[in-house]
C-alpha cells in the first residue's frame, strides 16, 4: 500500500509537471506555422520578427518538455514493472512508433528552426517549422492511443494467468482505433492548441497594456485570438463527444464525474457542487436530468449509478474527481465566453481600448493549463482502481522489487530538480518577454516602418 | 517458428534494438564526450564554439534513447520491466543527469554574467560525466548479469552494481565518449582550438585503449560467459579485430588532419564494441547470475509474434524517414562552427 501510494504520487507529479510543456509546444507550433506562413506569403518583416521571437520561446518550452518526457518513458519500467509486462505488447508498440515518427521528426527539424535561419532558404525554414509542428502533434497521437487503450481496451486477448497474464495484440488497428482513442485525441489536441494560443495572447496582451512593441504585439494578438476563439468553441463539442463516450464505455467513471450513486434515479448535471460521500448526495447548482439527457437524450431516464458497482471496482475519491471535472468544464466555458467577447470587441473596433480585458488576457494563460491538468486528473482518477480498465488493478501493476525507500529517494530528487526547473523556466521566460520580440539590430528597421523585401523573390 | 529471411522475428528485433542503441551511443556519445571535456576548454569563445557544434543536433541525438526505450518496451517488455526496476537508483541518477544536461545547454547562453556561465559550464560538464559513467555502469551490469528470480525480477541488492567489472566498463565508456567527442569537436573547429582538441583526442584515445585493455583482460580471465563464444569460434574474432584496427587508425588520421575519417573510425569502434558485447550476451537480454534458467532471453522476454511483425513494419517505414532527415540536418550544419546572434 505504501509503495502504491508513493508510486502514484510520483507518477502524478512527474506527468503533471511534464504536461505543462508539450501542450504549449503543440499549440505554439500551430501558431508558428501560421506566423511564418504569413511571412512567406507577404514578406512582411513584422511576421518574421514574431516568428523568430516565438521560436526562441518554443525552444525553451520544448527543451523542458523533452527533458521531463524522457523520465516518463522509463518510469513505466522503473515503478510499474508488472504493468509494463502486462501491456508491453500494446503500449510498447505505440511508444516505439511515437519515438520513430514523432520525436525524431520534431527534434531533428528543431535544429534548423533555431540555428538554420542563415543556412536554409525561407521556404525550407518554413517546411522545418511545419515538420516540428507535425512532429509534436504526432507525439500526442501515440501516447493518447496508448492511454485510451487503458481506458477502453480493444483488439487484444489475454495470455497466461495470474502473475504471468498479459495482453497481446490481436488486431493492431482495432487497438489503435479503440472506442475512445479518436475522440480523446481530438479533445487533447484542442486542449493543447488552446494552451499555445493563450500563451501568445497573454504575452501580447501584456505588451499592449504596456504599449510596447505594438506593431508586432497587435497582429500577433489577433492571430492567436482567431485560433483561441475557434478552438474554444470546437472544444465544447469535442468535450461533449468525449463525455458521451465515457457514458458508453466507462459508466462507473461517468457516475463518479457527476457524483451519481443511485441507478434508479434520474441523473443530474451540476454546474458546481460538493459530493458528500457518506450521504451519497451532491449539494450544488444543477441542471435536473442533465446527465440523463447526455446519456439517453431524455431528461427522465435513470442512469447507472456508482452503487451498481462493487465497492472495490469503482473510484474511492468521488468528490475529488467531481471537483477536477467541474473545474475543467467551468474553465472551458470561461474560455468560450472570453474569446467570443474579445472577438466581438475586435469586430466593433474596440478590442485594445478596454484595459481590463487586456488584464484578463494577461492572466488567461493559466486557463487552458488548469483545464488540461484538471481534465487529465478526472480521466485518470476516474479510471481507478484500474490501471487498465476492468483488467489490471493499479495495486497489482507496481514493480515488486522496488522499495518505498527507493521511491522516496527519487521523489525527493524529482521534487528538487523540478522546482529548480520551474523557477529557471519562469525566470528565463520572463526575461525573454521583457526583452521583447525584436532583435537589437532589426529594431530600428521596424520602427521606421520599413517592410522587408519578399524573401521568395530574393532566393 | 516463423522466420523472415531465415532469422526469426525475435532475432530481427534484437538486431533492431542493437542498431538503435549503437546509434544512440554513436550520436549522443559525441555530445556527451564534448560535454565531459567542456571544462578543459578554457576560453569563453572556445566553450561557445563547442556548445554550438552540438547545438543543432544534440536534441535529435537524444531521441535515439527514447526510440531505444520504446523498442525495448515493445519488443521485450519483460526485459524492459526487469532492467529498469532493477537499476532503479542508477537509472534515476542517469535521468536527472539528462535533465541537467539539457537545461544547462539551454540556459547557459541566456545570461551574460561570468558566474552564471561558469555555474552552467560545471553543471553541464558534470552531468555529461555522470550520464556517461552511469550508462557504462548499467551496460557493465547488463553484460555481467544480475540475480533474477523465477518471475524474471531482480533478486539482489543494488549496491552490488558497483562491482569491479562494471566500474571498469563505466570508465571505459567515459574514455570512449571523450575521445569520440574530442574528434567531433576537432572536426567542427579551426586554428588553435582545433590543435588543442587534436591533442585531447589523442590523449583520450590512449586513455580509452588502456581502460579497454584492462577490462578485456579481466573479462577473458574472470568472466567465462562473456568470452566463451568468441573463444570457441575464431570467425567471430573479426568483430573485435575491426574495432582494434579502427582505434589504431585514429591517431594516424588525426595526424594527417583527416578528422572525418577519424570520426568514422571512432563511430565504428563504438558499434564494434557494442556488437562484441551483444554477440557474447546473445540470446540473453539479461543473464541471471544465480540460476541461468531465470535469464531473460529474446524468446522468453518477448512480445507476441503479431507485435514483432507490426514493429518491423513500423521500423521499415520509420527508419528511412529518420535517416533522411537526420542526414539533412547534419548536412545543413556541416563544416566549421560560426557563431551568430542565434547561437548559444
Amino acid at each position: 500500500m505504501e509503495t502504491e501510494i508513493l508510486a502514484r504520487i510520483q507518477f502524478a507529479f512527474t506527468i503533471a509537471f511534464h504536461y505543462i510543456y508539450p501542450p504549449m509546444s503543440i499549440g505554439l507550433g500551430l501558431i508558428l506555422v501560421i506566423m511564418e506562413g504569413l511571412y512567406l506569403k507577404t514578406g512582411n518583416k513584422v511576421y518574421e520578427q514574431m516568428t523568430r521571437f516565438w521560436i526562441r520561446i518554443f525552444a525553451l518550452i520544448f527543451g523542458i518538455g523533452v527533458a521531463t518526457g524522457i523520465i516518463m518513458e522509463f518510469e513505466f519500467g522503473t515503478n510499474w514493472a508488472t504493468y509494463s509486462k502486462y501491456v508491453g505488447d500494446i503500449f510498447g508498440s505505440a511508444l516505439a512508433a511515437e519515438g520513430i515518427f514523432a520525436f525524431a521528426l520534431e527534434s531533428g527539424f528543431l535544429g534548423i528552426l533555431l540555428f538554420g535561419w542563415k543556412r536554409v532558404s525561407p521556404r525550407v525554414h518554413f517546411f522545418s517549422t511545419l515538420m516540428v509542428f507535425l512532429g509534436s502533434a504526432f507525439s500526442a497521437v501515440w501516447i493518447v492511443v496508448a492511454n485510451s487503450w487503458q481506458q477502453t481496451p480493444a483488439g487484444f486477448h489475454i495470455v497466461g494467468e495470474g502473475l504471468d497474464a498479459r495482453a497481446e495484440v490481436t488486431d493492431f488497428w482495432t487497438m489503435v482505433f479503440n472506442p475512445s482513442s479518436m475522440e480523446r485525441l481530438t479533445h487533447v489536441w484542442i486542449g493543447a492548441i488552446l494552451a499555445g494560443a493563450f500563451l501568445v495572447l497573454s504575452v501580447n496582451a501584456y505588451y499592449i497594456k504596456k504599449k510596447k512593441f505594438l506593431e508586432i504585439a497587435i497582429p500577433a494578438f489577433k492571430i492567436s485570438l482567431v485560433v483561441a476563439t475557434l478552438f474554444s468553441i470546437a472544444q465544447f463539442f469535442a468535450g461533449s463527444i468525449s463525455a458521451e463516450g465515457v457514458a458508453v464505455n466507462q459508466p462507473a467513471k461517468l457516475a463518479t464525474l457527476e457524483g451519481h450513486y443511485d441507478s434508479s434515479s434520474v441523473a443530474d448535471m451540476y454546474m458546481f457542487g460538493w459530493v458528500n460521500q457518506q450521504e451519497q448526495k451532491v449539494y450544488g447548482v444543477k441542471i435536473p436530468g442533465g446527465l440523463s439527457f447526455l446519456v439517453h437524450k431524455d431528461f427522465k431516464t435513470p442512469v447507472t449509478g456508482l452503487n451498481a458497482f462493487k465497492t472495490d471496482e469503482r473510484p474511492v475519491q468521488v468528490n475529488a474527481v467531481f471537483q477536477v471535472y467541474h473545474i475543467m468544464i467551468a474553465i472551458g466555458m470561461a474560455m468560450i465566453a472570453l474569446t467570443i467577447f474579445a472577438s466581438y470587441r475586435w469586430w466593433r473596433g474596440k478590442l485594445f481600448e478596454t484595459k481590463w480585458l487586456m488584464t484578463i488576457f494577461v492572466w488567461s494563460v493559466l486557463l487552458p493549463q488548469i483545464a488540461n491538468q484538471a481534465g487529465w486528473f478526472a480521466a485518470e482518477m476516474g479510471r481507478q482502481p484500474w490501471v487498465v480498465y476492468g483488467l489490471l488493478r493499479t495495486s497489482n501493476a507496481l514493480s515488486k522489487t522496488v522499495s518505498a525507500n527507493q521511491i522516496v529517494f527519487s521523489l525527493v530528487l524529482f521534487t528538487l530538480v523540478y522546482t529548480t526547473l520551474l523557477i529557471l523556466f519562469l525566470y528565463l521566460l520572463n526575461k525573454k518577454i521583457v526583452h521583447g520580440p525584436v532583435d537589437y539590430d532589426e529594431k530600428d528597421a521596424i520602427e521606421e516602418g520599413s517592410r522587408g523585401e519578399n524573401p521568395l523573390l530574393n532566393h | 517458428m516463423e522466420t523472415l529471411l531465415g532469422l526469426d522475428y525475435n532475432v530481427w528485433w534484437f538486431l533492431v534494438f542493437g542498431a538503435v542503441i549503437s546509434g544512440y551511443a554513436i550520436l549522443d556519445g559525441f555530445d556527451l564526450g564534448a560535454g565531459a571535456l567542456h571544462l578543459l576548454l578554457k576560453k569563453e569563445t572556445s566553450r561557445r564554439i563547442a556548445l554550438n557544434a552540438i547545438g543543432p543536433v544534440w536534441d535529435g541525438n537524444e531521441v535515439w534513447l527514447v526510440i531505444g526505450g520504446g523498442v525495448l518496451f515493445a519488443g521485450f517488455p519483460v526485459a524492459y520491466a526487469a532492467i529498469f526496476s532493477a537499476f532503479y537508483v542508477p537509472f534515476m541518477i542517469f535521468l536527472v543527469g539528462l535533465i541537467w544536461r539539457a537545461v544547462a545547454i539551454e540556459f547557459r547562453s541566456k545570461e551574460p554574467g561570468t558566474t552564471w556561465r561558469l555555474t552552467w559550464d560545471v553543471v553541464y560538464s558534470f552531468s555529461c560525466i555522470v550520464i556517461a559513467l552511469s550508462l557504462g555502469l548499467m551496460l557493465g551490469n547488463v553484460a555481467l548479469g544480475i540475480p533474477l528470480n523465477a518471475e524474471h525480477e531482480f533478486a539482489g541488492d543494488w549496491l552490488s552494481f558497483f562491482n569491479p567489472f562494471s566500474i571498469m566498463i563505466a570508465i571505459t565508456t567515459l574514455a570512449l565518449f571523450m575521445m569520440h567527442g574530442a574528434i567531433f569537436l576537432a572536426m567542427k573547429t579551426e586554428n588553435r582550438l582545433y590543435i588543442k582538441l587534436n591533442i585531447l583526442a589523442k590523449n583520450f584515445a590512449i586513455f580509452f585503449v588502456i581502460s579497454l585493455g584492462v577490462s578485456s583482460l579481466y573479462t577473458l580471465l574472470y568472466i567465462p560467459h562473456l568470452s566463451d563464444r568468441i573463444r570457441s569460434n575464431p570467425a567471430y574474432f573479426i568483430i573485435p579485430l575491426i574495432m582494434f584496427l579502427a582505434i589504431a587508425n585514429i591517431p594516424r588520421l588525426l595526424q594527417r588532419g583527416k578528422f572525418r575519417y577519424a570520426f568514422l573510425c571512432s563511430a565504428i569502434t563504438i558499434a564494434a564494441l557494442l556488437a562484441t558485447v551483444s554477440l557474447e550476451v546473445f540470446p540473453n537480454l539479461l543473464y541471471a547470475t544465480n540460476d541461468t534458467r531465470n535469464s531473460i532471453t529474446i524468446h522468453n522476454g518477448a512480445s507476441s509474434l503479431k507485435t514483432m511483425k507490426t514493429l518491423l513494419i513500423i521500423a521499415a517505414i520509420g527508419t528511412p524517414l529518420v535517416a533522411t532527415y537526420t542526414t539533412f540536418v547534419f548536412w545543413t550544419f556541416k563544416g566549421k562552427v560560426k557563431l551568430d546572434e542565434m547561437s548559444y
